[in-house]
């Protein structure tokens, strides 16, 4: 009885919507009519992190605020702002998060050194693989 | 040497259990705080978002003292709970603007009607411009302001009554 009066419930129940009333900007899911200003918005948007769905780019988040970020990133293309200066001035608010192109801090070295550490790991196995089986 | 790399595996395995173990026990903080703490508050003038409650710019809140601007949305549920704190604050001589994120009038109009009113001017942010410009992810977020206009601290999710003395703190550190 109380399982079926559960079950009643949670059919008259309404999902709650964390999103507001508003449709998207008007930018947000719009190309810009200049393929080439659309282009450089497309390649920065994918390298902005979405900051609700963190996993994902801007490009790709269906969340209303990265909806909004890449309303800001068109509109300021399309004002003649270079994307490295929109990137800067993000990274100025939420910090490297934002960005997902790696950066040449400290803390991404081992991302670069990793491919040449493993490189030469390879390459030593290789050589001592070959040494061995010549002396044999 | 033979006998010690057939182990190494083991070791391995050991080493990523270990790893796992220790993020499941502290996991990461998804919170993105901004990085405009102890800057001036970023250039911006919005419309009134229930007018005739007045409009909210950057200049004018640089009052000479501290105060808060909270970033709520009538869609935005933690708000409403926050809003009880808020009037609190209020009661104690905390002035408080809001910044209204992808909201329409009427909305706005009907949640302070149902929930409160602590805010003294409202600016409607309908394209998330200016919550961006913060450097804020979501709402509700709290930035308390020094008279000056510099940013001197980020409050991320609602805050709750447990949180009134930290935040009295703050604002008199703000002094």
């Amino acid at each position: 009885m109380r399982s079926v009066l559960i079950s009643l419930a949670l059919l008259a129940a309404q999902p709650l919507l964390a999103d507001s009333n508003l449709p998207p900007a008007y930018w947000a899911n719009r190309q810009l009519p200049d393929p080439g200003e659309e282009a450089r918005a497309q390649a920065l948007m994918q390298e902005l992190r979405c900051l609700v769905c963190q996993g994902q780019s801007i490009a790709d988040s269906d969340a209303e605020l990265a909806g909004d970020m890449r309303d800001l990133v068109r509109r300021r293309i399309a004002a003649g702002e270079p994307p490295a200066a929109i990137r800067a001035w993000l990274v100025e608010r939420y910090g490297t998060w934002i960005s997902y192109k790696p950066t040449a801090e400290p803390a991404a070295w081992p991302l670069w050194l990793a491919p040449l550490a493993l490189l030469a790991a390879g390459l030593f196995l290789i050589r001592r693989r070959i040494r061995m089986k010549a002396r044999a | 040497m033979t006998r010690a790399i057939r182990f190494a595996p083991l070791a391995v395995l050991l080493l990523v259990i270990v790893a796992l173990v220790w993020r499941l026990a502290t996991p990461v903080d998804t919170n993105v705080s901004s990085k405009l703490e102890g800057r001036p508050l970023p250039v911006f003038a919005l419309p009134a978002a229930v007018p005739p409650k007045p409009a909210l710019s950057s200049t004018e809140l640089a009052t000479g003292q501290p105060r808060i601007v909270n970033i709520f949305a009538s869609w935005c549920v933690p708000c409403i709970g926050e809003v009880k704190v808020l009037q609190q604050l209020k009661a104690r001589g905390v002035p408080i603007d809001g910044i209204a994120v992808r909201d329409r009038p009427e909305d706005v109009a009907a949640f302070l009607a149902n929930n409160g009113d602590p805010y003294e001017r409202i600016g409607s942010d309908v394209r998330s411009q200016v919550q961006i410009a913060l450097g804020s992810s979501g709402v509700p977020e709290s930035f308390i302001v020094d008279g000056r206009g510099v940013i001197r601290y980020q409050h991320i999710g609602p805050i709750e009554g447990g949180d009134v003395p930290m935040i009295l703190n703050k604002l008199e550190q703000s002094r």
